[in-house]
């Protein structure tokens, strides 16, 4: 009894932090500091006792599922279930949280005065206790209920900054999407509810066996397009260019990395748990969404010159590579091969905490970035790593990290993908080895793509000389903004080095799932090295780390010590072919990305529009100025989202047709409809 | 026991300095063979060495724009390339190396290299050197799925993604696995040109043309940093030769650690570097540089090669 109830203590304590930290920076809105430090300092204990809390129940074992009080709505319950699973993503929530939090307490400061910081407090802890609750809850109507929280607060978040138009657009739009999305959840419920009887996990899993197959397509269905959206699938990603870039920083950086994987923890509780077994082709299909997110995020991405526009497509990219992870898992699943599975999900989970990672510093540090610079356009940009030096350094790991270069984290969980799909590759039928090749194709693709994106957001940004007057003015952020992104670039590397050893782990979080019970493993730990299948595939983080230091020590120091006889190192300026150098000469965002744009035009329908203004309009030969915009045609926009908006105007405006005002025709219709129910009832 | 602590020892740091040693003489002898057939004398095939012995000792110019990133890449370039090459099977295949040698971290090791030219090329905020940067990361981001697959295939012939592992399998040219080899390599062939420019891809031996990739991102560099860069870029270009030649053409590696078989090992790839050499000289003499639009077809074709090339295993 002890051993349940402490834990259940712990969660409510967590949970209860966020609360009292959200209302206590409501009361105090009228002092902005003390609304600030308030509500970061409760975010910041909350979570850390949730880290505690993971840690208790992972190390314990423990599967703890609890029900407050006996209600008297006979569906709803208050009930939670948290097995490893969930607290796995609970450990990935309270670490992003527990950074962005120490971030805020500097962050938030530009804020003062400007808007009201309790709001933000408030918004923002009740934004982390909603995501908390979507992962624990174990009842559909509560999950709904978190869902929500979780969607509203960060609308409110994403409006934050309504001076700007822009932001309020945005955030429109998010609010629209996530609602479409939520709708199709709701369907997915009620569908489950129709043939289980229930809203409760367990009971669904315990009785998954009376949905028809049929149903359980459409349930699938409903899920991708539901959860999809929310985790920025494409062809559902309309919204988060748009709505992450509008927030402030640390709720980015909370967005991109943990808010969209509540998607994928929803895909694979509902997929591996409640409704197991699946059909081939949901893996199948997975496996093609994954690749065509992973390989256009980060096409849309090479395009953008806003910073924090380029974070989000990657943020779709990464989506996309999570879900090849678990696309395989769920093919290999169905084909009956589970110890195949067990990698890829494995592989996905570990893709799922390094993204969190790695995108929380990435929209730290340009956080910071856009602190001192106002701007979000990476072409006012340049020369920042002189002005900025620690953040260049946090965004230079976090590039490294998201570009899967070793030894940082991102390299080993995109390793596991890779093998796993190669399983895939060497060990299926010709049908879904074709699938599995274009999987493992676009994700060679988008690994090359994505190196070439951050040289772009790197080099416009950090590097060669300033190309607008505000970057000269810029300071290095303030101490707490840089523990927040140290701290998780320390953890990017760190995570990297220890990869294998936390490989193992995840492992036993997804054995924890029934349909991995007794899998035997592909994944052994031999030393510091990761081995996949009796050496089909190893890699040791550590040791490449030793050994890569280990030469560059050796190569310095035959160079400092043994070649070099005090040759002078001089300062000149850049050769410049006899001109004065200006800004203008060096490369820009667009231009870098220009040569991949026009290679990949067929896909990407860029456009540009010229203006040219002249100085006599009659004549037309002496131009004034010329403008020239490069620009993307939105196909989404063009060919999905403006095609379906015209029907369903169209509907609605047939139906309107019927709606004449004159009260006889309303009665007429409520005959009309009378006859044709009593017609049916008669009928069946 | 004490004898094979000895020669394992001696093998790996052979296997250590091999590259960085040999790779001047690769580069010479490229440059000495093309110059026979343009009807030159040529210098001699030692030219690079003494390069690099001249660079060494000079002076060095470092423009007031450039950052840490710019200090330290030569660094970090170079060491890519000796890692990479410490990793690859060169004269023995017998070498048990599980740390470094799976192809992805190859392949990303070398991304790491490609990663910090590409920054050290946009930071002197040059023209050249940020055109020279985009170019190359768009080079290198569309030969990535070629080269991830070339490799693949072979891997998935001899059941590791471990190089050495891959170069111990003589499977590769009988039966059905044949045309598999072939396509795979063809494709390879065509990412060893991409990815250590060479014609038709970058021109190795221009400066100051519109077209040039590599020498535009180095242009700034000057003394030891230059040194250092013309060495990692002839580094690179010996470990895709040795890829090429022990991948697809496992003969004659050391099978096992005894003098006689890695002296045999040697002679053996020394041959196989000489006949590549000739092959790239010829093909440098007799084809013009493409039109960088052009040249994501001839990636592409890599890449799709590859793709035939694994349907065919089963």
């Amino acid at each position: 009894m002890m051993s349940t109830i402490i834990p259940q203590i712990i969660f409510f304590t967590v949970l209860s932090f966020f609360v009292i930290g959200g209302i206590g920076s409501l009361l105090f809105r009228k002092n902005d500091v003390l609304a600030n430090r308030w509500s970061s300092f409760f975010a910041i204990f909350g979570s850390v006792i949730g880290l505690f809390f993971v840690a208790l129940i992972i190390i314990n074992g423990y599967d703890i599922s609890f029900s407050l009080g006996t209600l008297v709505l006979p569906l709803f319950s208050v009930s939670f279930h948290i097995d490893k699973l969930s607290a796995f993503f609970i450990f990935i929530i309270s670490l992003i949280s527990l950074f962005c939090s120490v971030y805020a307490i500097g962050y938030v400061k530009h804020f003062y005065e400007k808007y009201n910081i309790g709001f933000l407090g408030f918004f923002y802890n009740m934004f982390i206790l909603g995501m908390l609750l979507v992962v624990s809850s174990s009842n559909w109507l509560l999950f709904l209920i978190a869902w929500e929280v979780m969607s509203i607060t960060s609308y409110f978040l994403v409006i934050y900054d309504r001076q700007d138009p822009q932001n309020v657009k945005a955030g429109f739009l998010y609010l629209i999407m996530t609602h479409v999305g939520t709708a199709f959840i709701v369907l997915a419920a009620l569908l489950l509810y129709k043939f289980t009887d229930s809203f409760d996990f367990r009971v669904i899993q315990a009785n998954s066996s009376l949905i028809p197959l049929s149903i359980k397509n459409i349930i699938f269905i409903f899920a991708i397009i539901g959860f999809g959206t929310k985790s920025g699938i494409i062809p559902f990603h309309i919204w988060l260019p748009d709505a992450h870039p509008a927030a402030p920083s640390h709720v980015s950086a909370l967005m991109s990395g943990v808010m969209i994987k509540t998607g994928i923890y929803m895909m694979i509780r509902i997929f591996l748990y409640m409704i197991w077994p699946v059909p081939v082709w949901w893996g199948l299909a997975l496996l093609i969404l994954g690749s065509i997110s992973s390989l256009m995020g980060v096409l849309y991405a090479l395009t953008e010159h806003d910073i924090k526009r380029l974070l989000a497509y990657h943020s779709i990219e990464n989506i996309g590579i999570i879900l090849l992870g678990l696309g395989g898992a769920l093919t290999f699943l169905s084909l009956n091969m589970p110890t195949p599975a067990l990698l890829s999900l494995t592989a996905a989970l570990f893709h799922t905490l390094n993204h969190a990672t790695f995108k929380s510093l990435l929209f730290l540090s340009a956080g910071s970035i856009i602190n001192q610079t106002h701007t979000r356009n990476m072409e006012e940009y340049g020369g920042l790593i002189k002005y900025m030096p620690y953040t260049a350094l946090f965004f230079l790991v976090g590039s490294m990290a998201i570009s899967a270069l070793p030894p940082f984290n991102g390299f080993f969980s995109e390793w596991l993908t890779f093998q796993s799909l190669f399983q895939g590759i060497a060990l299926l039928p010709l049908y879904e080895k074709l699938i599995f090749i274009l999987a493992a194709g676009s994700l060679a693709f988008t690994g090359g793509l994505a190196l070439a994106c951050f040289v772009k957001a790197f080099g416009a940004t950090f590097l060669a000389r300033p190309r607008s007057a505000e970057i000269s003015h810029a300071k290095e952020s303030s101490f707490s903004l840089q523990v927040g992104m140290g701290g998780i670039a320390l953890l990017c590397l760190l995570i990297g080095l220890y990869s294998g050893h936390i490989a193992i782990f995840l492992e036993n979080i997804v054995k924890d799932l029934e349909v991995f019970k007794n899998t035997t493993s592909f994944m052994s730990v031999s030393g510091q090295s990761i081995v996949v299948e009796k050496g089909f595939g190893s890699v040791s983080s550590l040791l490449f780390f030793v050994f890569f230091v280990l030469v560059i020590a050796l190569v310095i120091g035959v160079i400092k010590f043994v070649i070099n006889r005090n040759q002078k190192i001089e300062t000149g300026s850049t050769w410049d072919c006899g001109t004065d150098l200006a800004p203008r000469m060096e490369i820009t965002a667009t231009g870098f990305s220009r040569s991949i744009i026009m290679i990949f035009r067929g896909i990407l329908r860029p456009s540009i529009q010229h203006d040219i203004e002249y100085h006599d309009a009659q004549s037309r030969y002496l131009p004034k100025s010329r403008t020239i915009i490069f620009g993307l045609h939105d196909v989404y926009q063009s060919y999905f989202y403006q095609p379906l908006y015209k029907m369903i105007n169209a509907i609605s405006s047939q139906t309107k047709k019927i709606q004449s005002g004159n009260t006889n025709a309303y009665i007429l219709y409520i005959f009309i409809a009378l006859i044709i129910s009593l017609l049916f009832v008669l009928w069946r | 026991m004490e004898i094979t602590m000895i020669t394992n020892i001696i093998t790996w740091i052979l296997q250590l300095i091999f590259v960085p040693i040999m790779a001047p003489l690769c580069v010479g002898i490229t440059r000495k063979l093309k110059a026979k057939f343009q009807n030159r004398k040529g210098a001699s095939i030692f030219q690079p060495y003494q390069d690099l012995q001249k660079l060494f000792g000079k002076d060095e110019i470092i423009s007031k724009d450039a950052s840490w990133i710019f200090r330290c890449a030569p660094y970090i370039v170079f060491t890519v390339t000796i890692v990479v090459g410490a990793s690859i099977p060169l004269f023995a295949s017998s070498i048990n190396n599980t740390i470094t040698s799976d192809l992805l971290v190859i392949v990303y090791t070398l991304a790491i290299g490609t990663f910090f030219l590409a920054l050290a090329g946009i930071d002197t905020g040059s023209a050249f050197g940020g055109f020279g940067s985009s170019r190359e990361m768009t080079m290198s981001a569309l030969a990535e799925g070629g080269f991830i697959f070339s490799l693949l295939t072979m891997a998935l012939i001899s059941n590791s993604t471990n190089l050495f592992m891959i170069s111990q399998n003589s499977l590769l040219l009988q039966g059905h696995f044949f045309l598999s080899t072939a396509l795979a390599f063809c494709g390879f062939f065509i990412i060893v040109l991409a990815e250590t420019a060479r014609f038709p891809f970058d021109n190795p031996s221009t400066h100051l043309e519109l077209t040039m990739i590599h020498e535009a991102m180095i242009l700034e560099y000057s003394g030891k940093k230059l040194a250092l860069m013309e060495w990692a870029s002839a580094n690179k270009l010996l470990i895709f030769i040795a890829i090429a030649s022990n991948l697809f053409f496992p003969f004659g590696l050391a099978q096992d650690l005894s003098a006689s078989a890695i002296i045999l090992g040697i002679i053996v790839f020394t041959i196989k570097i000489g006949i590549f050499c000739l092959v790239i000289a010829i093909l440098e003499s007799s084809i013009a540089k493409f039109r960088f639009f052009r040249l994501p077809d001839l990636l592409i074709i890599a890449f799709i090669l590859n793709v035939i090339a694994i349907i065919l295993i089963y």
